[in-house]
This record gives structure tokens, C-alpha cells and sequence, in this order.
């Protein structure tokens, strides 16, 4: 990030309007609708006055006008709050979607969106609200803070005298900010008073803020604008504005006040003193990046020097040897709380989805509600961001051609209104996501028909229904008959797969005709670390995935099938598993016969299928961390990334699922594999 | 292949003060090569590259940088040439191409030279010579023909690589 402050209070304001959306989206949420709780209604409210407020500091007339006109429509509701209904309800959600688009318009200076006038208009007429046009029309010039032509009665400067709080501090204000902003306005004479500091060391609290500071501004500027730059830190400083030069403010308290959270703008406690809030920090993404990588290098770095120390031969209870255990258990903590900072809830993604639904749901005349459950579900940052798009087409797919219109829903004996269910959990180490509508299901002939035609599958090749399921993740299908504005531009199901495997996740589907249709999203709960078990095939050190491995067993050649074509089978416990040698299937080395044992690795994939893996020995098994390839080499077949074990070397990490999918081999890969 | 960028600056490029450059020599085989100094980071001892898949023949596999995972191509092979296959005698050059760093396997680094711009000329035009392309400009030095790389040419490309 650039070193401009103003850009740093801007991302600091837009960073706290994702917060104050959220709040406004859980509290209209949660809003009941027969018993409407005040406080709810004065929290939303609230959100949307501090929305305003900032906007109005850095200038955005838009975002401003919209946010005030939502403002005094959500006044209206406070007074009374018998007006609140269902339909109105759904309306101050759209209203919110309105405002969060009008808050992105301003963070990327596009042209602000127009539907969400339609929608404030209407909840104004509902409400009763014959507002004066005139009123509005004033108030979108107001903001502009730097009016400086009104009218000049009094010609006494303005004295400011600005003296922070320690909650102003621990806030994350900077009073440079605000002086910075004054001097804008034309401030002079800004001078710090250190009288705090007079007392002497002894007596200095090095937690109390100790400096104020004294400045004038020109006599035409407005009360109004002067307190606007303070709007942020109301209630967190002494603030005195006066017209008379005051050369000691600090001797009487007459004009002295503490500036009170106006009733009209905050009735209860300033929303900066929300209750039971945890204090948090805003962190450069960056920095923590660096904090990730560097731990990163520590694990390496420890498992360098634990090797050498094991090398050494040094005696197992020694002093070193105690030091080394215990400092390998700490570089774990450390690493897991690293981790920790970047793990955020799946909370932020699944409002947005439930935004899409709505919005969904207008524009195909259905009915859906959605429902997320598990929504405090972590996972790290960039997992979350980067599952927003494929989430997205996603559900809109399952609205497209999932849920069925309420008339056949009614003729097909189901509840008019379809039912998409977002859930996310932990599961063994792994982030689950289901999707799961209650539609119609896949029209599995209809699939059929369309991969054939589109030469996707040969006509005669049989196909069993999970095989069909996934015909919908081939790159060019696409079961719309008509292009939807919602779904069917072009792209399909395989940009999803895509996206989903270039996080390390998988995804499956699951039908039922007539009942549904599930989608399943695995992923890793962090694209830094793995537990893995680290093995030797064809002299080469590799790291497989702990999560894909399900059993290991000794390789009894007895048990090894050849069903033909290269191909063999495993015999175990009476069933049959696909049976590969892991050096041949990377091209490592020349099929081999294995007479003398070796060691099997039964893998667990993503839809449940089984297989069993030939590695020559089990290493050990471990934490890695991962490094990406892919910014060098594309997608290697069968590996996701790499890892620096503990001697240096580079050890690839295997895919197994990617492994044995089997795409067509290019010529140049034939040539190396024999 | 796109076009290939000529890497020889501009000797009247007024921000590039200097009428000569530094070349960074080394064997390969019999021959003798170098590049601009400019795009070298440094020079490693060899260490047993970890093989990749299914990769070209002359990926030779990756290594640890300090830390972050270096790949390394086994510059002879990529010329067309017998490969250097690599053993503790042999070094990687790691150069630095925009923000993506790679290293070559090389026989040995040989010496610095400082060379002027005006005596850096294309390599004539030879049809079906493979080896062109990689050849960015060349130079008689000492009586020596020095043959400068084109780095762009030679390092892989990651969306055309796979399938090289």
C-alpha cells in the first residue's frame, strides 16, 4: 500500500463499512418481524448513520444522499415499529444490498447503481413518508465539507481545541489525520500543547494521551463542517469550538464539552463501544503474508537442524536433545497461530450468497430461501476469496436449473418455496461445503443426450449415473436451452472444478430425481501447511497428502491381480482396488515387477473411490509446508505442489486423485515415461 | 514461439550512460558462453535437482533456493546440446528474468568480460538453425567468438512449456 494517509483512512473507512454491512445484514436477519426488538432496529440503524458519516468525510455525494435517504427511512421504523412487516423486512434487505453496492461503487469510483432509488422510494411510500423533495435535494450538496462562501455574519475566527482521549488511541485514530483533514479546511496556527506532559516524569502515565492540540480556521467556515471532521471520534476526545481566541483553554471548563452522542444520531451507546466486543486489530494483509513465509522458513529451518543434531549422534536425553523438543513444540504453536490470523469464517462469503439468492430469486420469478448453516466455520482468507466466484456460479446454477418454478413445485407435491442449503464444516482437517437444493435434479437422460451430441462421450459408450453426474463437469456443456441471464454465459461447471482444484479442493455431485441435488466442496483448511506422509519411490523423496491416505500395508505379490493391458488389481480382504505403481505413474521408472515386497498405500479420493499406491518405503510422516509450483510449470499432472524437507532437498507433493485421473498424456510425456 | 526480443540494448540509450557491459562467461561442453551480468543473481554449487513429471527433457527439476523452490534447466539440453546431467564440479547460474528466477545448469563459469556495445552484432541469419534463436547477439573478444543468450528464448515459457 502506498504511503498515503489518505488512502490508508479511505481502506480504513471501506474496511469498516464491510463490517457495518455485516452488522446491517445479521440485524435485519435477525429482525422479527410480529415482536421487532428496538435494539435491533437502532443497531441498523446505527450502521447506517456510521456508513453516512464516514462517507460524508471523504466526500462521496452518492453514497451520502442514498445512505440518508435510507437513514430516515429506517427513522421512520424506529418510531414505529408496528410498520415493520414481512414484505418490508425483505425490502430493507434490498435496500442494504443497495447501499453495499452504492459503498463498492464509491471504492471504485464506478458509476453508482440506480435500482436501489426504486426501492427506497417504494419503502418511503409504505411507510408514509411524504418527504420533502426539496429537503433531499439540499442535502445532497451538504457533504461537500468545503463550501466556503456561506454567509460571513460573525467574523471571529474559529478557535479549535482538539484534546484526544485514550479510547481515541486504542480506537486506531490518528489525530494527524484529522489535523491534516482541518488543514484542508483551511486551518492555521495549529499548535500542540504539552501541558499534559508538565507534570514530570514521575507522573506520567504512558497510557494516557498527554498532548492537545490549539489551531484557528477562517471565520466562513461552517460549525458543521468543523465538527464533520471530528465525526469519527465522537465521544472519544475533548473537543472546544469557539468563536473568541481563548489563549489558555485549559484553565476553565465553561466551553468544555465532551461531545455527547446526538439522541437523533446515536440513542444508545456509541456504536464504537458496541458490548461485548473484542478488540481487534486491522493488519496489512501483507505483513502478515511475510509473518506466514517467515514461519514457514523456521519450520524448515527446524527440521534442518533437528536432522544435523540427530546426525551428530547426540545421546537421546541430552540437554541438546531436550532444547531441540521443546523448541519443535513451539515452533508448531507458533506456526498454528499464524496460522490462526488468517483463518477467518466462512461468515462474510455465505452473506453474499445469500444477496445472489435473493436477487436470484426476483429475477427468475422463483421462490427460494436459502439457509447457511455453519457460518463460524474457518478457513484461511484466500481459500474464502478465492471460493466467492466459484460459489457464486454455483448457486446459480442450482436456482437456474435446480429449483423448479412454484407452479411445478406445487404439481410435483413440494412447498412452493425451494430450499437451498449452504452448510460448511470441518472435516478431517479439511473444509466441507455442501450445496444442496431441493430441486428437480439432473435430468440424467437430458445430460446424456446433450454429451453426445456435443461428441463429449461416444453414443454407445454406458455410462452409470455417477459417470453422467460428472459429464456436467466437461469444459463445453451446458444443459440451459436458452442463454439465462443468470447462468449459461459461456462458461460451465468446469471453470468451477477448475477453481475449485486450483485451491487444493474437490468437488462431487450427488442426485436425486425429483429430490435434489448435492454439490460437494472439499478443501484444505490452509494452502501453507499439510500433514503428510513422506515417502521413498524410485530414489525420489515425495510427500502424499495424510488426508487422501486411508490404510498402509505390506505388498504381497500374492495378492496382486494383472486384469490385462498393464493393468493390475490389489486383493485385499476379499474386494478389489485399482493397483499402481506411484514411480511408474509419475514416469520415474519402467513398470517393475514387484516380487519383493514394497509397500502399499490405500488412497481414499474425493468420490469415495479407492486405490492402492506402490511406494518402496514409508519415510516418516509429518507436517510440510507447501510451495506453490504452479507460478513456474502450470498444472503438473499428479502433483500439487512441493515442499523443502528437513535435508534441503525439494520434495514434490502428490495428488493422488489428480494422479490417477488419467487425462490423455501429451507425446513428450510418453517419451519420458519410457 | 513469439517473437524474440533482442536483449542487446541500445547503444545510444541515453539512460544507459555505459558504452560497454559486463558478460558473465561459462562452459558448456567445449563451447563458450555468456549472458548479460545484469540478469544474474548468483552463482550456486550444484545440488541433486528434484526431477519433475512428465517435464520437458531439459527441465531438470527444482531445488531449494534458501527456501523457495528454484527451477533449474539443464542449460546444454536446451541448446541442443549434450546435456551437463550435473555432479558436484558443475554449477547453477540463477538469473533473474522480470520477477521469475530460474536457475541453469552449467559445465563452469569462466570470467567476466567487459565487452562494448558497438562490438555486440546479431548472429547472421541461418536458416533451420536451431540453436538461433537462443543466440542473441555475438562478439569477438581476445580473439575469442563470444556467443551472448537471449535469456527470453531460452527459459520456459509456463503455458507453452507443458507441451514443448
Amino acid at each position: 500500500m502506498p504511503n498515503n494517509p489518505l488512502a490508508e483512512i479511505r481502506a480504513g473507512f471501506f474496511a469498516e463499512c464491510e463490517e457495518l454491512l455485516e452488522t446491517l445484514h445479521d440485524s435485519i436477519a435477525a429482525l422479527n418481524v410480529e415482536a421487532p426488538d428496538a435494539d435491533l432496529i437502532n443497531t441498523i440503524f446505527r450502521a447506517v448513520h456510521s456508513i453516512k458519516g464516514g462517507a460524508a468525510a471523504f466526500g462521496y455525494e452518492r453514497l451520502v444522499d442514498f445512505a440518508h435517504r435510507y437513514e430516515g427511512v429506517l427513522g421512520g421504523l424506529r418510531t414505529d415499529h408496528s410498520l415493520i412487516t414481512e414484505s418490508m423486512r425483505l425490502m430493507l434487505m434490498q435496500a442494504s444490498d443497495a447501499l453495499e453496492d452504492h459503498v463498492e461503487s464509491a471504492r471504485g469510483a464506478t458509476s453508482p447503481p440506480t435500482e436501489g432509488d426504486s426501492i427506497l422510494a417504494e419503502l418511503q411510500m409504505q411507510l408514509g413518508q411524504v418527504r420533502d423533495q426539496h429537503d433531499q435535494d439540499d442535502f445532497f450538496y451538504q457533504p461537500v465539507a468545503l463550501d466556503l462562501s456561506t454567509l460571513g455574519v460573525e467574523t471571529a475566527a474559529w478557535q479549535v481545541v482538539f484534546a484526544p482521549q485514550g479510547s481515541l488511541y486504542s480506537n486506531g485514530n490518528e489525530p494527524l489525520f484529522l489535523l491534516r483533514a482541518l488543514r484542508t479546511l483551511g486551518a492555521t496556527d495549529i499548535c500542540c500543547l504539552t501541558e499534559g506532559l508538565d507534570s514530570g516524569l514521575a507522573e506520567f502515565d504512558p497510557m494516557q494521551p498527554a498532548l492537545s492540540w490549539r489551531l484557528s480556521l477562517p471565520a466562513e467556515i461552517v460549525e458543521a463542517d468543523i465538527r464533520e471532521v471530528f465525526e469519527f471520534v465522537d465521544g472519544l476526545c475533548v473537543l472546544t469550538i469557539s468563536r473568541q481566541p481563548r489563549p489558555d483553554p485549559w484553565i476553565e471548563s465553561a466551553t468544555i464539552e465532551v461531545i455527547q452522542p446526538s439522541p437523533e444520531a446515536n440513542p444508545a451507546p456509541s456504536p464504537r463501544q458496541k458490548t461485548d466486543t473484542i478488540p481487534i486489530v486491522r493488519v496489512d494483509l501483507e505483513r502478515v503474508d511475510r509473518l506466514m513465509n517467515l514461519v514457514g522458513e523456521l519450520v524448515i529451518n527446524q527440521a534442518m537442524l533437528a536432522q544435523s543434531v540427530a546426525d551428530a549422534g547426540i545421546a537421546p536425553n541430552s540437554p541438546v536433545m531436550t532444547g531441540l523438543e521443546a523448541f519443535t513444540k513451539l515452533t508448531r504453536e507458533v506456526q498454528d497461530s499464524v496460522m490462526m490470523i488468517r483463518a477467518q469464517p466462512v461468515k462474510p462469503l455465505f452473506l453474499r450468497m445469500s444477496r445472489l439468492v435473493r436477487e436470484a430469486a426476483i429475477s427468475t420469478g422463483k421462490q427460494i430461501q436459502l439457509i447457511t448453516i455453519g457460518e463460524a466455520t474457518e478457513v484461511d482468507k484466500t481459500v474464502i476469496e478465492r471460493l466467492t466466484d466459484p460459489l457464486t456460479h454455483m448457486i446459480r446454477n442450482a436456482i437456474d436449473h435446480g429449483i423448479e418454478p412454484p407452479a411445478m413445485r406445487l404439481a410435483a407435491g413440494k412447498h412452493a418455496c425451494g430450499t437451498i442449503t449452504l452448510k460448511a464444516q470441518h472435516r478431517s482437517g479439511r473444509l466441507m461445503i455442501e450445496l444442496r437444493d431441493d430441486g428437480a435434479g439432473i435430468d440424467r437422460a437430458k445430460v446424456m443426450r446433450i454429451a453426445i451430441s456435443r461428441g463429449l462421450i461416444a453414443g454407445d459408450s454406458p455410462q452409470n449415473e455417477n459417470e453422467i453426474d460428472n459429464l456436467l463437469f466437461m469444459p463445453g456443456f451446458s444443459t440451459a436451452n436458452s442463454i439465462s441471464p443468470l447462468s449459461g454465459r459461456g462458461v460451465g461447471l468446469d471453470v468451477v472444478r477448475l477453481a475449485i482444484h486450483g485451491l487444493g479442493g474437490r468437488v462431487s455431485i450427488q442426485s436425486q430425481p425429483g429430490e435434489g441435488t448435492v454439490f460437494t466442496i472439499s478443501l484444505p483448511l490452509t494452502l501453507a501447511v499439510l500433514d503428510g506422509m513422506i515417502v521413498r519411490v524410485a530414489d525420489q523423496t515425495l510427500v502424499i497428502p495424510l488426508s487422501s491416505i486411508l490404510e498402509t500395508a505390506a505388498l504381497e505379490p500374492n495378492d496382486v491381480r494383472a486384469i490385462g493391458s498393464g493393468l493390475s488389481v490389489l486383493e485385499l480382504r476379499g474386494g478389489f482396488l485399482p493397483l499402481f505403481d506411484l514411480g511408474v505413474e509419475l514416469g520415474f521408472r519402467a513398470p517393475i515387477r514387484h516380487d519383493d515386497g514394497g509397500i502399499v498405500l490405500l488412497t481414499r479420493h474425493e468420490d469415495e473411490s479407492r486405490s492402492a499406491l506402490i511406494v518402496d518405503t514409508i519415510v516418516e510422516q509429518r507436517q510440510v509446508v507447501i510451495k506453490g509450483l504452479h507460478r513456474n510449470y502450470g498444472h503438473i499432472h499428479g502433483i500439487s505442489a512441493a515442499t523443502i524437507l528437513g535435508n534441503g532437498q525439494v520434495a514434490l507433493i502428490v495428488d493422488p486423485t489428480d494422479l490417477l485421473s488419467r487425462p490423455p498424456l501429451p507425446p513428450s510425456d510418453m517419451a519420458i515415461a519410457g | 514461439m513469439n517473437d524474440i526480443v533482442s536483449p542487446i540494448p541500445q547503444t545510444a540509450h541515453p539512460t544507459h550512460g555505459t558504452e560497454t557491459m559486463e558478460l558473465l562467461s561459462f562452459r558448456l561442453g567445449a563451447d563458450e558462453y555468456c549472458l548479460d551480468i545484469m540478469s544474474v543473481r548468483e552463482i550456486r554449487g550444484w545440488s541433486r535437482p528434484t526431477p519433475l513429471p512428465h517435464s520437458a527433457p531439459h527441465l531438470c527439476g527444482v531445488i531449494n533456493l534458501r527456501g523457495t523452490v528454484l527451477p533449474v534447466i539443464d542449460l546444454a539440453i536446451r541448446l541442443g546440446l549434450p546435456g551437463v546431467m550435473g555432479d558436484l564440479r558443475n554449477v547453477f547460474i540463477v538469473v533473474c528474468l522480470g520477477d521469475v528466477q530460474t536457475g541453469l545448469l552449467v559445465h563452469s563459469v569462466s570470467d567476466i568480460l567487459t565487452v562494448p556495445r558497438a562490438e555486440l552484432t546479431p548472429p547472421p541469419e541461418v536458416a533451420n538453425y536451431a540453436e538461433q534463436k537462443f543466440v542473441g547477439a555475438l562478439a569477438v573478444v581476445d580473439g575469442r567468438m563470444i556467443r551472448m543468450l537471449n535469456l527470453l528464448a531460452i527459459l520456459p515459457d509456463p503455458t507453452t512449456e507443458a507441451l514443448a
